[in-house]
């Protein structure tokens, strides 16, 4: 390069002429928005903005210039790379932004695809209602009691005023331990967990009992050898058959929704006096509609037994009858689990298929 | 118990609007549950119909119909043809027939029908002519009722068979009855007197008690009367067997005599067959009034009649032609004391039934002890409707007046006469007083009675009440022994004001301490398993003695850790189970039969774990607290019933899918689902190999044990035998875990340790043992020697072959060590795990891989 000439003139260096200028800006100008790629681009950035680009070379021009052409000079070729310099980068964002789109595009899949390696299991529904009924129990204030399966005849029968002749003894279709001298039963209800609770627990007492217990029926679309109760006891001074009620109001409510009451019709349990069959007020129709297929019409589903503790039963446990009262109730889980969801078929309960637990979640 | 209304009606004013619908809802307001509704079913127009014309069309199907004409009269609106499509063929043109016209509903299985006019074969058929299965009449379906043929010799209805008249009365379509369910404790409801009184109850409906007027007209006793002994010398229970003795004589009797067509009808609407007049007349005062009776003819009794117990070995033939051995608990009629004639209250003998050749008859109407006659049922499997009532309870002042009904009714239609002589021996018991307070019905109901309340309900269902200060004497009447507490009386009270006036008030308990430790845990664990893919069942716990064997169980063995039923469902399955899987496996096999490939099963459960032997469990009489021996050995008797978890595992694990091959459940996976259970539980498990246990492969099972040593239970592969022998899917897995271990051993809250925030540091170690040593050994060892600072051991690789040796195998562990309070230097960490390699070089010879 030559050193500094005052006499040139500016105009007169072909580099730095302001035509040359404007089209060499022209044609980076052009090349970027030809520029349909990023390596395209990138090409061209070298072409139009790297050493040996027009401006470039005129900006080099700049320093042999007499000073007071330096100036002119260089704002024109400064403004003019600026503006190169702005469009490619401009260009940059611009195609950036294309090809982050398109990768988004590219990267899609179907996600409607299968999944399911490992699916989820699944609870028992009875289990989940049993559950819930506990609940209820606790939010009362109550404790859940169990006991024993295999059990003795004293707590199933006697200590319940069933007598050894009575006839509702009969009645139970017992499973009887061999030989009948053991004096074993598997329990027909879920009643001998009262005795053992009054006996270990004392009063006051309000505990919920929920379990497995046995009848000798056939396995059928309505009957099992093997079924759930729920058994609720409260001894304390002062209980009335209208707490009774009460209590049975709230669990119907809380597992059938407000406003399902419970009725109560005179009966009779060994257990029990007074006693009463309960029944549900048709949580499908509310008793208005007569063709209702749940209830047949009637307005109400039977649902179980209650009554005021047996004087009896408190003396077997060690309860005196003059001081306190109490009451008793019991029901069906699975019963209940078929209102509350429509299980048809008590097979589908006890047969283990995985696809009847499969239609329900992990809360019912 | 069935309710023919119109009988009903006889002993109370039953509206005469009143439908068996609104009968029985009447009825259940006192406690008598509706079972059934009988007839009444159709309604609208059926009327009698002659056949003008039968056309028969053969149809496609094979079928040949009858495209008939019949006249109805007017009943049709038009006094023109009716015409319908018939399927029968049972009878022919000019036959009277009924027929239901459109509008007429019939009563089906699916609901009420009504019939209308339809298009069918061709033609609009405009009714049907009814068979006796479509009126609810019958079985018969085999053809149409023809009116002609069914009233046969019965000139007065056979005179009503009009074209177009109403059927309905004409086929006894009108009549009703009700049944009803009778709890055990109400005898007196075994009777249309008994169910009328409670009707009267419910509705206040006027009550006419039949007994009132036949027992003014029966004869007091006698000295005529044949000689009856009360001679029970083993009461049971103390009560004795037969407590009063009833008995008329009837002379002259003619026993072909035709039961009243009445009689007939209401005894086979109450659900019993006529039979003879002598039977269907006993039969009719027990289902009228509630008194079993017995007619024995007279000519084949001896002298007297004594009741008394059976002798030891003594026998008799009953009147179902059984011989039956009696067991001196049996009370007896016997004749003379000698030849017994009847099992008292349960069935009489063959030797002194009424016969074709009978004239003169006894009438027995007696009272047996409830526990006697029961026992004697039960023992001879004689369940009869004159037992069933005698257990519940039957009006011990009711003998006089049912012989006296009898008489009459056999006075009037077999034409005999009564004897002037009547025995009545023994005496009703006296009913005894009950005391309450007036105040208690309110206490225990939470219903405010006042006094004028609590002595109405009381006298209305027939008790004397006798007022004393606050106190009230009642005695109940006869027909309600059940009657015999103060709570007794508040039920009356309570039902007869009506339950529906109890209100509702939630009581409340003094607060509760929620759900138990291991109520939670047994949640937990279920939560879990499902999460981690396992359904949750349950199964019945019946087992037998093959299940035990295919588990490779040695089948005594087995039984000695259980109880059998007397009564099993099934003669296969009479044990309780002692292993939850041994159950489970009905459901693993029923899944993959239905298709299922890849199952994961779980169940929580009690099983039956008895240590010893089988003590008895005493027992003591009702209302009484057994002395804390007796609650004891209760107690000792039930046996030990822990709750097992269960886990089976067939197919894949993960499954396959578009994504790829599935990954077959494995050993792994079920001892992965056990460390989660114990880990969700906080509960630390030591698992050793080698627990040759059933039913597990013996090279593929784990014991799991508490750190204490205490085993909860095994995992691992079933052994191959076992999956053979019932069936199951090659290479399952499962698990059996006692739960209450797990429970009990998670009791204690977690000691918490700080963490530690200097940097860890790593380093690997691969060291060869023999292949007998197992990896939880080998890693139990380096753990011991590294000491407090190692924080961390992971097996990344296991080798086996050429570079280590026959019999030999590396297993290569990263080591993190990390100290509280610095960073480890080099050294340190390298003499760590040199520590580690010592401890297992020394327990198990294990030398560093080089």
């Amino acid at each position: 390069m030559s050193g500094p000439n005052t006499n040139f003139d500016p105009v007169e260096v072909a580099a730095l002429d302001p035509a040359a200028i404007d089209e060499a800006v022209a044609q980076a100008l052009a090349a970027a928005a030809a520029a349909t790629s990023l390596e395209e681009l990138k090409a061209a950035r070298t072409t139009h903005q790297g050493d040996r680009a027009a401006l470039a070379l005129a900006n080099r021009e700049i320093g042999a210039l007499p000073p007071s052409a330096k100036a002119e000079a260089g704002k024109r070729v400064g403004q003019a790379r600026g503006r190169v310099a702005q469009a490619y980068a401009a260009r940059q964002a611009e195609l950036e932004a294309e090809r982050d789109e398109r990768i988004l595009v590219e990267e899609a899949i179907d996600v409607t695809l299968p999944t399911g390696r490992r699916p989820l299991g699944r609870r028992h529904p009875t289990e989940l209602m049993s559950q819930r009924i506990a609940d209820v129990f606790v939010g009362m204030g109550w404790e859940i009691a169990e006991g024993p399966e295999v059990e003795a005849e004293w707590f199933n029968f006697d200590a319940l005023n069933f007598d050894a002749d009575h006839p509702a003894r009969q009645m139970q279709d017992t499973f009887y331990v061999d030989p009948p001298e053991t004096g074993l039963v598997l329990r027909t209800h879920t009643s001998p967990v009262q005795a053992r609770a009054l006996l270990e627990r004392g009063v006051p007492l309000y505990i919920a009992c929920l379990g497995r217990v046995f009848r000798t029926d056939e396995l059928d679309a309505t009957h099992m050898p093997a079924f759930h109760q729920v058994e609720g006891l409260a001894v304390d001074k002062g209980i009335t058959m209208a707490n009774l009620r009460g209590t049975l109001d709230r669990l119907a409510a809380e597992l059938f929704g407000e406003g399902i009451t419970t009725r109560l019709r005179p009966s009779y349990f060994p257990f029990t006096e007074p006693s009463a069959e309960m029944d549900l007020r048709c949580f499908v129709c509310r008793g208005e509609d007569p063709a209702c297929r749940t209830c047949k019409g009637t307005g109400w589903i039977e649902w179980g037994g209650c009554g005021m503790v047996n004087q009896n039963v408190l003396r077997a446990c060690g309860v005196d009858p003059e001081i306190y009262s109490g009451f008793a109730f019991g029901m069906g889980i699975d019963r209940a689990l078929m209102f509350r969801t429509g299980v048809s078929d008590m097979r589908d309960m006890i047969e283990g298929d995985v696809r009847f637990n499969a239609q329900f979640g992990m809360e019912i | 118990m069935r309710v023919p209304v119109d009988w009903l009606r006889e002993y109370v004013a039953v509206p005469a609007d009143a439908t068996g619908v609104q009968i029985a809802a009447d009825l259940v307001r006192v406690g008598l549950e509706e079972e059934g509704l009988h007839g009444g079913g159709v309604t609208g127009p059926l009327v009698v119909g002659r056949v003008l014309s039968k056309e028969p069309e053969p149809q496609k199907n094979g079928k040949t119909i009858n495209w008939c004409s019949l006249d109805v009269g007017e009943a049709n609106g038009t006094g023109e043809p009716q015409w319908v499509v018939c399927g029968a063929h049972n009878f022919e043109v000019g036959d009277l027939v009924a027929v239901i016209l459109p509008g007429g509903v019939l009563p089906t299985p699916q609901g009420p029908l009504t019939v209308s006019a339809r298009k069918t074969y061709g033609h609009v058929s405009a009714g049907m002519i009814c068979s006796e299965r479509e009126l609810g009449l019958g079985d018969d379906h085999d053809g149409i009722i023809v009116l002609t043929r069914r009233f046969a010799g019965d000139e007065e209805q056979l005179a009503r068979l009009v074209p177009g008249a109403d059927a309905i009365p004409i086929l006894g379509l009108d009549r009703q009855t009700v049944e009803v369910n009778v709890t055990p404790d109400r005898g007196y409801c075994f009777s249309i007197r008994g169910i009328a009184r409670e009707y009267s109850h419910a509705t206040g409906a006027a009550y006419t008690d039949p007994v009132v007027a036949l027992a003014a007209a029966a004869p007091a006793a006698n000295g005529g009367g044949y000689a009856v002994e009360l001679a029970d010398e083993a009461p049971i229970r103390g009560r004795v067997g037969c407590s009063r003795y009833v008995a008329r004589i009837v002379r002259g009797l003619d026993v072909s005599a035709p039961t009243p067509g009445w009689m007939k009808t209401r005894l086979t609407e109450a659900g019993m067959r006529p039979i003879s007049l002598a039977v269907d007349v006993t039969n009719y005062v027990m289902l009228g009034l509630g008194q079993p009776l017995h007619a024995f003819d007279l000519a084949r009794l001896g002298e007297s009649i004594v009741v008394r117990r059976a002798r030891t070995g003594e026998r008799m033939t009953t009147l179902d032609d059984v011989d039956r051995a009696l067991s001196p608990e049996d009370l007896l009629i016997t004749d003379s004391g000698q030849t017994p004639i009847a099992i008292a209250g349960v069935m009489g003998g063959e030797s002194t039934e009424v016969s074709s050749t009978t004239t003169d008859v006894l009438i027995e109407a007696a009272h047996f002890d409830a526990v006697s006659i029961a026992r004697s049922a039960r023992r001879h499997k004689l369940p009869s409707e004159a037992s069933r009532r005698f257990e519940r309870g039957v009006d011990p002042e009711l003998g006089p007046a049912a012989a006296q009904l009898a008489v009459d009714l056999l006075v009037r239609y077999g034409g005999g006469t009564a004897d002037a002589g009547v025995t009545d021996v023994g005496e009703a018991p006296e009913s005894s007083i009950i005391l309450m307070d007036v105040g208690y019905p309110t206490q225990l109901v939470g219903v405010d009675y006042d006094r004028t309340t609590v002595c109405r309900m009381l006298t209305e269902i027939g008790c004397q009440v006798i007022e004393d200060g606050p106190t009230l004497a009642v005695t109940p009447p006869s027909w309600r022994p059940d009657l015999r507490t103060a709570p007794d009386l508040v039920e009356e009270v309570a039902r007869i004001d009506g339950y529906d006036r109890i209100p509702s008030v939630v009581p409340t308990p003094p607060g509760g301490r929620g759900l138990t430790h291991g109520q939670q845990v047994r949640r937990l664990v279920a939560d879990v398993l499902a999460g981690a893919g396992l359904t949750e069942i349950w199964s019945a716990p019946f087992v037998g003695d093959a299940r035990h064997t295919a588990l490779g169980w040695a089948a005594d063995e087995a039984r000695a850790r259980t109880v059998a039923l007397a009564n099993p469902l099934s003669d296969e399955a009479p044990l309780m189970r002692i292993s939850v899987l041994s159950t489970m496996i009905d459901a693993l096999v029923r899944n993959v039969a239905r298709g299922a490939k890849d199952v994961g099963l779980f169940e929580i459960g009690l099983v039956v774990a008895r240590d010893g032997e089988q003590t008895s469990a005493p027992t003591e009489d009702v209302g009484v607290q057994p002395s804390p021996e007796v609650l004891a050995a209760i107690h000792r008797a039930v046996p030990r019933q822990p709750r097992h978890l269960a886990i089976l595992l067939a197919g894949d694990r993960d499954r396959a899918g578009w994504w790829g091959e599935g990954r077959p459940a494995d050993v792994s996976d079920v001892l992965g689902l056990v460390r989660s259970v114990a880990d969700a539980l906080a509960v630390p498990v030591v698992l050793s190999g080698s627990a040759d246990v059933m039913p597990f492969h013996p090279g593929r099972c784990a014991a799991i044990s508490l750190a204490d040593g205490t085993l909860v239970g095994h995992a691992g592969e079933l052994h191959p035998k076992v999956v053979a022998a019932l069936g199951l899917p090659t290479r399952t897995v499962a698990a059996e875990l006692d739960l209450d271990v797990l429970i009990a051993a998670s009791e204690d809250p977690v000691a918490a340790r700080t963490l530690v925030t200097s940097p860890a540091a790593y380093t690997d170690l691969a060291v060869v043992v023999d292949e007998a040593v197992t990896a939880g050994s080998l890693e139990a060892s380096l753990g011991t020697g590294a000491g407090e600072m190692l924080e961390s051991i992971t097996l990344f690789d296991v080798y086996r072959g050429d570079q280590v040796g026959p019999g030999r195998k590396s297993l290569a562990y990263r080591l993190a060590f990390r100290a509280p309070d610095r960073t480890l230097r080099t050294e340190e960490v390298s003499a760590l795990r040199d520590a580690a390699l010592a401890s297992a070089a020394a327990d198990l010879g294990a030398t560093q891989r080089t």
